[in-house]
């Protein structure tokens, strides 16, 4: 059961603020995601922006986490940092255990495949495939059989009840239907984490609704989650809120609320 | 992604984009096909030349003894004046290689030209007119269908006898039995004896035509109003003979002329190989110019290729993003996108083919022979084809595998 979003206003109040102790977190089994002064900058023209001037941030297994921040603050630095679609220019990041920030290109790639499903605000999905050939194409570069591919992928499907629209394509489907399926792509090969940017940024109030929902379902089925908003009402539904401002974490705290009606 | 896959994915982008792919293809098709036509029908043409054209026009194992070479192209200003400076070639001459030749050898003396005939019943009608001797039917497997040949006695004799094609029995006697009838050429009537049967045309010129007369006949001063003779042609039972004949025919003349060793031979003895290189230089011409075009098509279509590769990593951007982000390997977008553009293009080169065997087909239906198509060229033009996509897919499958995944998610 998902919270009452309108209440939940993120805010600064002291009885919620938990400040979330990772300095300490050794990556390994327990921590999915620990990074160490992690740095990124542009060269745009000549002139060198710093988008992330050093972040530590750790993350456990099962832990559902939004990031937040106005524009400009990293966020999407961040989450491309951490989705291993980009290399930092310093500092270290570690993913399941393994050291990515100085992985090569192809080696990022299988990174991204075993360990990570995308969640795009634009759905990215592939416009002329069906929804079930989307769902697979995690599998098709992992490697895996047609037969036990086409299982794998109907399954998701059916996780996020779409199984009657696989065959479908995407200009068929409506909004909320086709991020389900983006979803359910993500979640076909069994990721460490789930990484949603903007997940509702294209969809209504009532699809993000059912949207935040089925991340609500994933989230206390044990799969990581971590989301990129810049909307309030969605990092709500989080259990953990971190914020950047200006390339580093401004806070880090621990979602009272949602906490507390979960009972931990 | 393993290698079946890649090809699925290529087929299926291929599908879903039929017209565009049919003309990304379009240029390596029409390349292949026009090289499948040209080789086809020169082939066919070569075929022709050499298992009926030898046979029917020069005849099997045969040379032929004349003033000068009829098939000797290139010609130079020197060589003409030196084969007008020849002695010309009597009867005398031809009885000199008769006499000299192996026994079992056919000879037939060979005047011949274009000469009207007409007939009371018709307007005159142009004639390959031959004079000759009675051998004659029997070295160019003529087969008299009614009627007869004409004898031995009767060209001793000079008797004013006619042997016609089927198409001059049609004109000049419409539908009437030509057989006793008269034909006249020159003037001079001549009573046909037998009517030969159809042969059909080589290269457009009808075989049918023919109106065979004894030598002795005034039919041949038509042809060679010197009195000379035009050609003998002699025919060995054997190649083996026939060479024996040939060097038999060399000694006789070149003694009854008196040549001394190390002078030129004064008169020609050319053999159907003689023809049949003629035709080779012809042939290779035609090879040439028929595979130098279809390859300038082929480079352009390959160009074509390219570009559209290009644009079309260009307009996929976001996709080859999406894919990145699912864990494509650089590997697994360079394969994509070479796959897909030599599936396209080998695609193309079977098109071609199949165009290029109907179009070479139909041309060679038109000249009455048959087209031939070499297997290894198909296979070749295929393998070209499949070749032009992978090395012109180089460079735009490069550029797709080397896209930042970040950057090519932001495309729009």
């Amino acid at each position: 059961m998902s919270p009452q979003t309108d209440d939940v206003a993120l805010s600064t109040t002291a009885e919620r603020k938990v400040v979330v102790q990772s300095a300490g977190a050794q990556p390994g089994k327990d921590w999915v995601i620990v990074t160490r002064g992690l740095k990124r900058e542009y060269d745009m023209g000549g002139e060198i922006v710093r988008a992330l001037q050093g972040v530590d941030l750790a993350i456990r297994k099962n832990e559902y986490v939004a990031i937040m921040g106005p524009s400009g603050s990293g966020k999407s630095t961040l989450m491309n940092l951490i989705g291993c679609l980009d290399t930092p220019n310093g500092g270290e990041y570690w993913l399941s255990g393994q050291l990515v920030s100085t992985m090569k290109d192809d080696e990022l790639a299988r990174v991204r495949n075993k360990e990570i499903g995308f969640v795009f605000q634009t759905f990215n999905l592939l416009p002329r495939a069906s929804a079930l050939h989307n769902v697979e194409l995690p599998l098709v570069y992992a490697g895996v059989g047609s037969a036990e591919r086409k299982e794998r992928a109907m399954e998701a499907l059916t996780k996020v009840q779409l199984a009657d629209r696989a065959s479908h394509r995407p200009n068929e489907l409506s909004g909320g239907q086709r991020q389900r399926v983006a979803i359910a792509r993500a979640l076909v090969n069994r990721p460490a984490i789930l990484l949603a940017d903007e997940p509702t940024g294209n969809l209504d109030s009532t699809t993000s609704e059912e949207i935040m929902r089925v991340f609500e379902n994933l989230a206390s089925t044990g799969q990581t989650v971590i989301m990129v908003t810049h909307e309030p009402d969605i990092a709500a539904h989080a259990r953990r809120v971190v914020v950047l401002r200006d390339g580093k974490i401004a806070s880090d705290e621990r979602n009272q609320k949602v906490t507390s009606s979960l009972g931990l | 992604m393993p290698f079946f896959e890649s090809v699925a994915l290529a087929l299926n982008t291929i599908r879903v984009q039929k017209l565009k792919s049919f003309f990304t293809l379009l240029g390596v098709m029409i390349g292949v096909m026009f090289l499948i036509a040209v080789v086809s029908i020169v082939q066919g043409m070569s075929n022709y030349v050499e298992n009926d054209f030898a046979a029917k026009i020069i005849g099997v194992n045969t040379f032929t003894f004349r003033r000068r070479p009829n098939f000797n192209p290139n010609t130079t200003d020197d060589q003409w004046r030196e084969f007008q400076r020849r002695p010309r070639i009597y009867a005398a001459d031809a009885e000199l290689v008769r006499s000299v030749l192996p026994t079992g050898n056919k000879a037939a003396i060979v005047n011949q030209n274009f000469l009207y005939a007409s007939s009371k019943l018709s307007r005159p009608r142009q004639v390959q007119a031959i004079a000759t001797e009675a051998a004659y039917f029997d070295i160019k497997k003529l087969v008299v269908e009614s009627g007869r040949a004409f004898s031995a006695q009767e060209v001793g004799a000079g008797a004013k006898v006619i042997v016609i094609g089927t198409d001059i029995a049609d004109h000049l006697f419409n539908g009437l039995d030509p057989l006793g009838r008269e034909v006249r050429i020159g003037g001079m009537p001549y009573t046909v004896i037998g009517v030969l049967e159809k042969q059909g045309s080589v290269f457009g010129f009808s075989l049918d035509r023919m109106a065979i007369v004894p030598w002795t006949t005034p039919v041949s001063r038509l042809i060679q109003s010197k009195g000379d003779l035009q050609s003998m042609i002699v025919q060995g039972s054997s190649r083996e003979e026939m060479q024996d004949g040939i060097e038999n025919a060399r000694e006789a003349m070149r003694g009854s002329r008196h040549l001394a060793p190390g002078r030129p031979d004064n008169f020609a003895l050319e053999t159907e190989d003689s023809a049949l290189a003629f035709f080779d230089g012809l042939k290779r011409q035609m090879i040439v110019f028929g595979t130098a075009l279809p390859a300038i098509g082929l480079v352009v279509g390959a160009m074509v290729i390219m570009n559209i590769m290009l644009v079309a990593v260009a307009e996929r951007t976001r996709e080859i993003g999406i894919r990145k982000a699912l864990g494509a390997t650089r590997r697994d977008i360079l394969l994509q996108f070479l796959i897909e553009a030599a599936t396209l293009t080998g695609i193309g080169g079977v098109l071609g083919i199949l165009v290029g065997l109907t179009a070479g087909r139909g041309v060679t239906a038109l000249m009455n022979i048959e087209a031939r198509t070499p297997v290894g060229l198909t296979l070749l033009a295929v393998a070209v084809s499949v070749a032009i996509g992978l090395v012109f897919g180089v460079i735009p499958a490069r550029r797709a595998a080397r896209m930042d995944p970040v950057e090519a998610l932001r495309y729009e």
